[in-house]
């Protein structure tokens, strides 16, 4: 029984915590891009480097804040920040859409000329940020580190194995759970919200009815703003801030985005997840947690790992695959993508 | 003169004109029934009378006041409505919400109206929350023009609503029109079903090549034998 438990503690601290709090950051991500498809009908690749303008935005708020003493220990001071560097990353957003996008949206550019300009967008961001804050990593992690320690766990449970939760993973979820809430709200609830559903269902329809495009479209970004700085801070808290992480993890985004159904708001969270799941399940190593349940002449050699944790991408890229070729227009989708 | 009136409306799309010094009138409480073969510029009329194509000539007026260089946006606010041929839905929301949506504009209590449209459409009241995409194809047109009322608009104008639907299901949407009509809204329609829909329709408007070909009530037109030899199959 107590190995059971152990190896229950084992996948549970090393898979599914941190498969939680990543699917949680995937999945805030994938909504960013799925609502700007949604209402802009276009993928938008700057995303990426949105989330980390945003959480580097984040970075100097926080420092500023630290510097004058400004606490919420035991939460990060990010935290405190976070408002701010979602109006700054907001503004930024509506002012490349005034400068850039506006532009191709007035010339009715196809799909395939707004993603390119999206690119474009995404390498003047990439190296803005690296300009201003620098290629390296930035660790701007304060406050308590864990809710629970893995020691703490010990001798609270007498167990073996020691399940370690840490606070900038118990903020992920919460979070996540309250930006979904709001956002859901948001689209069912409010009048601004239907509407906005409504041009994206049938642009036509919702032009004849009164809906002022222009507003949409400024909404949509709005949000999808808001959602990048918040994801690429709780990414940035979770591990550590790395300018270059976030054109990685473009691709666990969009495969996320995708397989939920693109456009899709309940896709893209369902989506996150799966993604995240599916990366921290095939390329974790389970011979230690085999090790409590197999009798010991069982006891495998190697480290049961089905795929080494550099390749974690290629997951991503495979599922992303499968679903363009067997189900494209995703899980939560009746149009094609 | 009528209540809406659209006059010697020429222009197209590009430099070639598809409407020729066409004219369509429509009073209120009346029904006005645009037919003719493919390519007729049926279609092309009703966009044009809505502000979706410029003219080059011709006017529009909405009880004697001059709509012509109006956006279709702001046609709505001044009481016009229209339904289009397809894509006439907003497919993954409700019906309520789609009824509300067409009440976008109005910043008053919509709840009174909603209630008038679910007497009409008995059967969206009881689908009011299920997604207008899964319903059948009257059930969409019924939203669809459910949505069209919510402004209470006092011109209905409809692009082939019985286009794709059974002959009975047809039949049931002419009643609906009919009880459209009779509250006092004009409507203007572009039918395929041309014998049909002429039997309900106070005036007739045959097009043939952008140009009104013969102009009468409905009945006149169907006893019409050169109208019934070239138009409506004998």
């Amino acid at each position: 029984m107590e190995n059971i438990l152990n190896a229950l503690v084992v996948i549970t601290n090393f898979a599914i915590v941190p498969g939680l709090a990543y699917g949680s950051q995937l999945a805030l991500g994938a909504l960013g891009v799925t609502l700007v498809f949604a209402v802009l009908r276009f993928s938008n690749f700057a995303h990426g480097e949105t989330m980390s303008f945003g959480a580097m935005l984040a970075i100097f708020v926080t420092w500023a804040l630290q510097s004058w003493g400004v606490s919420i220990d035991p939460l990060p001071t990010a935290l405190l920040a976070l408002p701010f560097a979602i109006l700054g990353t907001v503004l930024f957003v509506l002012l490349t859409d005034r400068v850039v996008y506006r532009f191709y949206r007035e010339k009715k550019s196809d799909q395939v000329i707004f993603i390119i300009v999206s690119i474009g967008v995404m390498f003047v961001m990439a190296g803005l940020i690296r300009f201003i804050i620098g290629p390296s990593d930035q660790v701007f992690t304060d406050g308590a580190r864990f809710v629970i320690s893995a020691g703490d766990f010990r001798t609270l449970t007498g167990l073996r194995e020691g399940l370690a939760i840490k606070t900038t993973q118990v903020i992920t979820l919460a979070t996540a759970a309250i930006c979904v809430a709001l956002l859901f709200w948001f689209l069912q609830k409010t009048r601004t919200g239907k509407s906005m559903r409504a041009y994206a269902d049938n642009e036509d329809l919702a032009t004849l009815s009164g809906i002022d495009a222009g507003r949409v479209v400024l909404i949509a970004w709005t949000l999808s703003a808001a959602l990048a700085t918040i994801a690429g801070t709780l990414y940035g808290l979770d591990k550590s801030y790395k300018p270059f992480v976030f054109q990685e993890l473009l691709l666990p985004i969009f495969a996320a985005a995708i397989v939920g159904g693109f456009g899709s708001p309940i896709g893209a969270i369902v989506g996150g997840y799966i993604i995240a799941f599916a990366e921290v399940f095939i390329t974790y190593a389970y011979k230690r947690f085999l090790g409590y349940l197999l009798p010991e002449e069982w006891m495998p050699d190697g480290l049961v790992q089905l795929l080494a944790t550099d390749y974690k991408f290629a997951v991503a890229f495979v599922i992303l695959v499968l679903t363009l070729l067997l189900r494209p227009y995703g899980l939560f989708n009746k149009r094609a993508a | 003169m009528s209540f809406l009136k659209a006059a010697g409306m020429t222009g197209g799309y590009g430099n070639d004109d598809i409407l020729h010094d066409c004219t369509v009138e429509a009073d209120k409480g009346e029904i006005a029934v645009i037919v003719g073969p493919n390519g007729a510029g049926k279609s092309t009329a009703m966009k044009a009378v809505f502000g979706m194509l410029k003219l080059r000539t011709g006017a529009v007026t909405l009880n004697g006041r001059d709509v012509t260089t109006m956006k279709p946006t702001e046609r709505v606010s001044e009481g016009m409505s229209f339904v289009p041929q397809v894509r006439n839905v907003f497919p993954s929301m409700t019906v309520e919400e789609n009824l509300e949506m067409g009440a976008f504009l109005r910043r008053d209590d919509i709840s009174g109206t909603i209630g008038e449209i679910y007497d009409l459409f008995p059967v969206l009241k009881e689908k009011r929350r299920q997604p207008a995409g899964e319903l059948s194809g009257g059930q969409r047109q019924q939203v669809a023009v459910g949505r069209a009322l919510m402004t209470k608009p006092s011109v209905l104008m409809l692009d082939e609503p019985t286009a794709g639907v059974s002959p009975i299901v047809m039949d049931e949407l002419f009643d609906r029109i009919i009880d459209v009509a009779n509250t006092g809204i004009a409507i203007l329609m572009v039918e395929q079903n041309a014998k049909q829909a002429l039997e309900i329709a106070h005036r007739g408007y045959v097009l043939a090549q952008g140009r009104n070909a013969y102009t009468d009530t409905g009945e006149a037109l169907l006893a019409n034998a050169d109208v019934r030899r070239l138009f409506l199959g004998g």
